[in-house]
């Protein structure tokens, strides 16, 4: 029977390729829209963001579709401008957290005993910590700015890698093909460039994808804080903070915060879709 | 007495590129106590067969045609019906006796539920049967088998406490699908010796399926080969092994490797059984036949009879009474 | 014909949960170039076991295997020596033993990569190679998934002949594929032995195709190597009661009503061995001394080794009927 391949409940049929499946194209087609708002902010921003001249706290109308916010801003604009802050950084942030933390667990997972030992325990201090709490105490001790924001996430980051390439690794490990290298005179070092990072590279990349939406969410936290982007920078947590105080004035919060909740959403949708068809199972009935 | 009979059954599946028919206008018997083998390399629709008499085919799986079993017609029950057939009048052990068995519960747990489940009967009642069933699977001390952990036996073991499983609401029909393929030899005849005494002590019918000709020609009455979803040889064991008529079968035949007595050369029949949904026209086989005519590529193949019990289908019955062997 | 790889007292235990597993209890081996060896036995004799002692990947608790003149050394992080990598192994599985994720050209190349050869030639060579084990040379450029379990064996034996093997240890190498890729592999390997005279440990437990292509036979029950003989010396006159029922044992496909013996009891407990011979619990021919002393490692006067108390040293062997 497990020849056959025969209908699954739920799966898309007859599609020719993953990125037909609707949440990706919905995710693709709004993370595409915040890059291409992004880029052309200067062309598509009715007005300047940091401009203070319209009138305070205007709702949503025709000159403002976002109305102003409490120093007198466009909300628009700046949502449109926030584009520019957030995305690049929570990319460069998800970056560096999976190299980082992908090497320590290709070490850890590789050459095992007590190496392995002593960065699983590291990695368990980082896991006790609530992302944000631990993204806060260093965010606050270098100092609050958006670099050092991008920092602490970082630091928050790399241990889900770490932990998900060192079980990559424990698992392809036992592979006969492994054996088969070093029975054929491979060193463990090239075993694992060669043999392993490709089956390695995969799960990353979809972890990282899904991964996006975290990082984005704890560098607007902290900016929320008052950790990150510092003021007049318009960056949506920043810009929800302002919206919490005044609360009445709801489009002042409400519209960065749908900005936050679209992009997540948009990336989780795309790692969700990512990860099935990288699961050889689902990935079989997606491509047949 | 037939016990069962299948005319012209078609089991209708629904893959990834549409639908395709697993089993074709398939028709056989099964007689009171009497051992069928039904042999076919991959992809022949075997398994679908035996799922499609329980009514346990795949989402979307469709079976037609007739299935009558001790009297009745099955092939049109209810889901509920099935339950009622399911373990009480037809049982199935399967290759991995896991499949039966849970591997949290203990032995006595899952005897004892299955026959309360079937009948009503007391717990000590339940129990009493349990051992016994056990001790008819030869399983050695009995009591102490109750209550351990099917881990905790050998493969052999546990299949035969699937097979005490099997037995337990005396079921008239036992399907088994390829029962002994993933055990040792030594224990594979203990098995086969095991589902023999069966079916003289309780006029047990076995419905056999495997690829093994040495585990049919043990343990069988009669065979049917099966290829591409539709029957290419049936007949009595000893007739079917001593004088293949369908060149499949003798090509089965001369593919053993006890077969050819000089030499380490084996032999195959040369390509690939064909996939599902993808069966040639006409003759499924034509492709990988050496006597092959022109039209056994458009000409669907019927019945032909050789003797009383011994039929093929093959659109131009090449081979004599005296090939092969 | 040079005894290639040889195996003297190995023993090889193992700790499960804290407890000592024996798997392999004592085996002397010898095998030539040119000579196919069928190692049998059943589930839990230490067939498998004894199979990755042979090229490296265990290390024998006791005892010696030497390839070669050379004592064989347990895999490191480290690059194998280039002696040893004559030494190779055929898996049983498959879809495991080719990386999915590389080109399979690259991948039966790997052993003229590491040692020292330019990637474009050894390239050349992966088609040459994949060509003698029957595949076409355009699979350089293809990944393992577009082929079916029968190729990709003889994709593994192609990389074990880039490393110029002289001895393959093949751990079931045809359990896993159908019937006709089983023939198709099994004469693969066959014409391989004898072009390029190397050995081969077969180790199956199919009886009927080890009688088919093996030129000497070993079997063995709970660690231990019970018998050793030419393939028709084991099949026409066993000379281990455990050999007679294995044969016993094994059904005929001939349309009689031939019905093979069984044989009653379980395999023991590897961490539990009987005392004094292995098998006397399940023996039906057992004498009294079987259930305290172990039998010696003899040889009879047919050149075959066995391990029972019904033979004598240096005799012809008794015939064992059960």
């Amino acid at each position: 029977m497990s020849d056959l391949k025969v209908a699954r409940k739920g799966m898309v049929k007859n599609s020719n390729s993953i990125w037909r499946q609707p949440l990706a194209i919905f995710g693709i087609a709004i993370v595409g829209m915040w890059i291409i708002l992004a880029v052309f902010a200067p062309w598509i921003a009715p007005y300047d963001p940091y401009s203070q001249e319209f009138d305070k706290f205007v709702p949503p109308s025709a000159a403002h579709w976002m109305g102003t916010d409490e120093l007198n801003r466009d909300v628009l604009s700046r949502v449109i401008y926030g584009a520019r802050i957030s995305l690049p950084y929570a990319l460069l942030l998800v970056i560096l957290s999976a190299l980082i933390g992908s090497t320590i667990g290709a070490i850890s997972g590789y050459f095992g005993g007590k190496v392995d030992s002593v960065i699983m325990r590291i990695t368990d201090i980082f896991f006790a910590f609530p992302g944000i709490i631990l993204a806060m105490a260093v965010a606050a001790a270098l100092g609050p700015e958006i670099r050092n924001a991008v920092i602490a996430v970082t630091i928050v980051a790399w241990p889900v890698y770490a932990r998900l390439v060192r079980s990559l690794i424990l698992n392809a490990k036992q592979n006969d093909y492994v054996t088969a290298s070093s029975l054929l005179g491979s060193s463990s070092l090239r075993t694992l460039l060669v043999d392993l990072r490709p089956n390695i590279s995969g799960p990353v990349f979809v972890l990282a994808a899904l991964e996006v939406g975290t990082a984005l969410l704890l560098l607007s936290g902290l900016s929320f804080l008052g950790l990150g982007a510092q003021p007049p920078s318009a960056e949506w947590g920043a810009m929800v903070s302002m919206g919490a105080v005044n609360f009445d004035r709801w489009w002042v919060g409400l519209f960065p915060g749908l900005a936050i909740l679209t992009a997540v959403l948009a990336f989780n949708f795309i790692g969700d879709t990512l990860r099935d068809a990288l699961d050889p199972r689902t990935a079989k009935a997606l491509r047949d | 007495m037939t016990l069962l009979k299948v005319t012209d059954l078609t089991v209708t599946l629904a893959t990834s590129s549409g639908s395709a028919q697993a089993v074709r206008n398939l028709s056989f018997e099964i007689g009171s106590g009497e051992i069928l083998g039904i042999a076919g390399e991959s992809g022949s629709g075997k398994t679908m067969t035996a799922l499609s008499i329980l009514g346990l085919l795949p989402y979307k799986g469709k079976a037609e045609g007739s299935i009558y079993f001790d009297g009745r017609e099955i092939l049109t029950s209810s889901k509920k019906e099935y339950r009622n057939i399911r373990g009480k009048e037809i049982a199935m052990i399967f290759q991995d006796p896991m499949t039966s068995l849970h591997p949290m519960l203990t032995i006595q747990t899952q005897l004892t539920e299955h026959l309360r489940h079937h009948r009503k009967v007391s717990k000590d009642s339940a129990r009493q049967s349990a051992l016994e069933l056990l001790s008819i699977v030869k399983i050695p001390d009995p009591a102490a088998a109750l209550s351990a952990h099917p881990n905790q036996f050998s493969g052999g073991m546990r299949q035969r406490i699937a097979i005490a499983m099997a037995l337990a609401c005396e079921p008239k029909l036992l399907i088994a699908d390829e029962p002994t393929t993933a055990l040792d030899v030594t224990v594979q005849a203990g098995i086969l010796k095991l589902l023999h005494q069966l079916r003289s002590e309780r006029n047990l019918s076995i419905m056999v399926i495997t690829h093994d000709l040495g585990v049919l020609s043990s343990l069988t009455d009669r065979i049917m080969i099966m290829y591409a979803g539709s029957e290419a040889e049936s007949g009595k064991t000893s007739d079917l092994l001593l004088h293949p008529r369908h060149p499949y079968t003798e090509g089965l035949i001369s593919a053993l490797p006890g077969f050819a007595k000089e030499g380490k050369v084996l032999t195959s029949i040369r390509g690939v059984p064909p996939e599902l949904g993808n069966f040639p026209s006409g003759c499924a086989f034509h492709k990988r036949c050496s006597y092959a005519q022109a039209s056994c590529s458009s000409e669907i193949p019927t019945a032909i009879q050789i003797s009383d019990s011994h039929r093929i289908y093959c659109p131009i019955n090449p081979l004599t009474e005296n090939s092969v062997r | 014909m040079n005894e290639i790889l040889t195996l003297k007292d190995v023993v090889i235990d193992y700790t499960r949960k804290g407890e000592k597993v024996r798997a392999v209890a004592g085996v002397d081996l010898t095998l030539r170039s040119g000579e196919i060896l069928g190692l049998v036995g059943e589930s839990g004799c230490g067939k498998s076991t004894l199979g990755k002692a042979m090229v490296g990947i265990l290390k024998p608790t006791t005892g010696e295997i030497t390839f070669d003149g050379e004592k064989v050394k347990k895999l490191t992080r480290g690059q194998r020596p280039k002696h040893f990598r004559n030494l190779q192994m055929i898996f049983q599985d498959p879809y495991g033993s080719l990386n999915p994720r590389r080109k399979i050209g690259v991948q039966v190349i790997d052993g003229l990569l590491v040692g020292g050869m330019k990637k474009s030639l050894a390239l050349d060579e992966a088609g040459e190679l994949l060509g003698k084990v029957g595949l076409p040379e355009d699979s350089v450029d293809r990944f393992p998934h577009q082929f079916s379990g029968g190729q990709r064996q003889r994709i593994a034996i192609a990389r074990a002949l880039a490393a110029s093997a002289t001895v393959l240890i093949a751990d079931e190498p045809i359990s896993a594929l159908d019937t006709s890729s089983q023939a198709q592999v099994a004469n693969l390997l066959v014409n391989l032995v004898q072009e390029f005279e190397m050995g081969m440990v077969f180790i199956s437990h199919d009886l009927s195709i080890v009688r088919r292509i093996s030129d000497r036979v070993a079997v063995m029950y709970l660690g231990k190597i019970v018998e050793i003989g030419t393939t028709d010396q084991i099949w026409e006159n066993p000379s281990h009661p455990y050999t007679q029922a294995l044969i016993s044992a094994i059904p005929h496909a001939d349309g009689t009503s031939f019905m093979p013996s069984d044989l009653p009891g379980d395999v023991p407990n590897p961490m539990n061995p009987p005392s004094g011979c292995r098998f006397h619990p399940r023996c039906p021919l057992v004498l009294p001394e079987c259930s305290t002393n172990e039998p010696e490692f003899i040889t009879l006067s047919d050149s075959r080794k066995v391990s029972c108390f019904l033979q004598k040293d240096g005799k012809p062997p008794v015939s064992i009927t059960l």
